[in-house]
């Protein structure tokens, strides 16, 4: 994207006045081939972001957004108050977030590793494929799989009863319920995970490595002192887009799992926004929610890029 | 695999250098017996976690209710066969349906998006064309900020969508991501092409229609493998839109029957003259239906992805 607009920028003839008419005339195809798409972004994209104001009115469901009364910042009373609800989706939110981050986000690193030292590429491709196969498996057949084989009916536990051993229920524990969907995340994403170390990892000079092996460095301090520091910079940059996304844990994954344990134990932010809102009919209440959580995303992006920057990483985008 | 990585550059031809039979370079040394003993057995687990779940809920899809109720539940390995669970959920009911607008929906919503999504990316990849600077700009930003749940719900109830199918298309019909993509495979397609073509006095739907896709069908099947599987797998929207049951795609059903586990009965399966088949079944076979063409386009995907995905990620 930036060396496109950035080429776009030398190219475009100096600007005149009275040119945009004949500009109008030469790109008018170009712009009747983009009308759609643009169309379908202003129309579901920004319309809604104007549709945000509901935040700051008493939405009624017999009125349009426009029709409804004003009432300030009262909706946002949920936040500034905490309301023991919200803390706790909030709460359940951050806890979420900081388990995936420690245990999960690493571990397509480590993977990727292993891989990369398989030799035989037929051996790698088919690992891989079986690795990466999960990712494209809706959260409903993800969720489903697990309590088939994991649930108190499930495979592993009628295997256990039959061999008279003891039996373990992680589906449907409350207290388990971060663990159960930590797993679930970890079985369906790590393997696609992969694909973008290994990409960074194919792209270091392997004469690197051989001088290190000159250098009398084994395969574990090779892996220490080349590749790691080869793909820091694509590390920070995940690194990054998570935490953009720390407010948002699996919508999907949780809200078809939510029956089962309750929502003390389960929910999260975008839970909350949807139980309150387009269940319960709090509709300012869930929308003054939902756009605190987008505003508070985007500055987080945009408060770890700058860290970053900091550090001497790439970041998401450049200045 | 040693030309293209992943991302989609074109990587140095690696010289010939002195190894070993196995393809391993001499630098590097006789390998660590131990270390490659544990590397295999965390591979080997790993695969293992992904395939005998499949295998288990495919074999208990054609068991019969002898061996369900033998097995104590799950069947991993299937003695005789039956297709029973699939006659009785494909043969008219629910899954039928649901499974029939999910086909209609994929299909439709990928070719709307594709459509939707060549024309964009085309026109902001003119250089110089008119207005492309501000609608990039605007096509970024929606990478940035998500409006959020509860407007995007009153715009759809607003425009009258709501209980209708197209609710599962329009909303998901253009994402920012694949249109950059999409854009920088344009960009890197020579302008002399499209000079000479207009010298020769094609105008820019010639140019699109002549040049531009012919030379990106990669991408463009990639792309529109990746809306295909978004709107198989939709569950969410259809949580949100889709309030009659009669319009369900399969995820929905799946939701109903599957997670939830709620019964069916005759008149959610037609079963013919003979008893229902185990409910374990049915509900593996339903499974299975909703795994299936994620599998036929997975190698599809898989050749390609690994060229075209990350492109834009790393060039933007």
């Amino acid at each position: 994207m930036r060396k496109g607009s950035s080429s776009s920028a030398t190219t475009r003839p100096a600007r005149r006045p009275g040119q945009t008419l004949a500009r109008w005339r030469r790109d008018r195809l170009l712009l009747l081939l983009a009308a759609p798409g643009l169309l379908v972004v202003l129309l579901f994209h920004y319309l809604p972001l104007l549709g945000n104001v509901i935040a700051f009115k008493g939405y009624l469901p017999f009125l349009t957004i426009a029709e409804s009364p004003w009432v300030g910042w009262d909706n946002f009373q949920v936040i500034f108050s905490g309301d023991p609800l919200f803390v706790n989706a909030l709460t359940n939110t951050l806890i979420i977030t900081l388990i995936q981050v420690l245990f999960v986000f690493p571990l397509p690193l480590v993977l990727a590793l292993l891989l990369n030292e398989v030799i035989s590429e037929r051996l790698k491709r088919i690992v891989q494929s079986v690795l990466y196969l999960p990712h494209f498996l809706s959260w409903v057949i993800v969720v489903a799989l697990f309590q088939h084989i994991l649930g108190n009916a499930g495979m592993v536990n009628t295997l256990l009863r039959e061999h008279d051993m003891t039996t373990f229920s992680i589906i449907g524990v409350p207290e388990l319920f971060e663990v159960l969907i930590t797993s679930q995340v970890i079985w369906k994403d790590t393997g696609w995970g992969t694909i973008i170390f290994l990409a960074a990892i194919s792209r270091v000079d392997t004469s690197l490595y051989e001088a290190a092996a000159m250098d009398g460095a084994g395969a574990l301090r090779r892996m220490w002192h080349v590749t790691l520091p080869a793909i820091r910079s694509v590390f920070v940059l995940l690194l990054i887009l998570r935490l953009g996304d720390a407010l948002t844990v699996g919508f999907e994954q949780i809200i078809l799992q939510q029956g089962a344990v309750g929502a003390t134990a389960s929910e999260v932010l975008d839970t909350y926004v949807y139980n309150h809102g387009i269940v319960g009919g709090n509709w300012g209440q869930a929308a003054a929610v939902g756009l605190t959580k987008g505003v508070i995303s985007v500055l987080l992006v945009l408060g770890a890029n700058k860290l970053a920057h900091k550090f001497g990483e790439r970041g998401v985008y450049h200045k | 695999m040693t030309t293209t990585s992943p991302l989609g550059l074109t990587a140095k031809p690696r010289k010939a250098r002195p190894s070993t039979s196995t393809g391993r370079p001499v630098w590097m040394g006789p390998p660590n017996r131990v270390l490659t003993a544990l590397r295999g057995l965390i591979l080997t687990i790993g695969c293992a976690v992904v395939i005998v779940p499949f295998l288990a809920v495919v074999s208990t899809s054609l068991a019969t209710q002898e061996e369900v109720t033998e097995n104590g539940g799950f069947v991993l390995l299937v003695r005789d066969p039956t297709l029973a669970s699939y006659q009785a959920i494909l043969s008219g009911g629910v899954v039928t349906r649901a499974l029939v607008i999910s086909i209609l929906v994929t299909i439709a919503g990928t070719l709307l998006s594709l459509a939707c999504t060549i024309g964009l990316a085309y026109a902001l990849s003119r250089p110089g064309s008119l207005g492309s600077r501000p609608i990039l700009l605007a096509v970024l930003f929606t990478m940035l900020f998500s409006p959020g749940m509860i407007p995007m719900y009153l715009v759809v109830k607003q425009l009258g969508l709501l209980d209708n199918l197209l609710a599962l298309i329009l909303p998901v019909l253009i994402n920012a991501f694949n249109v950059i993509v999409m854009r920088e495979f344009f960009l890197d397609i020579p302008g002399e092409l499209m000079e000479s073509a207009r010298i020769d006095g094609a105008n820019d739907l010639t140019i699109l229609a002549r040049i531009v896709l012919p030379l990106s069908k990669a991408v463009i099947s990639v792309i529109g493998l990746f809306y295909a599987v978004g709107y198989w797998n939709a569950f969410f929207n259809a949580l949100l839109y889709i309030s009659s049951p009669e319009k369900w795609p399969l995820q929905l059903v799946l939701r109903t029957y599957v997670v939830n586990e709620t019964p069916m009965g005759v008149d959610q399966v037609s079963a013919g003259s003979e008893s229902l088949p185990p409910q374990l079944s049915i509900q593996m076979a339903i499974l299975v239906i909703s795994i299936i063409p994620i599998l036929l386009v997975y190698p599809f995907l898989q050749k390609h992805f690994t060229k075209g995905l990350m492109i834009g990620a790393v060039k933007g």
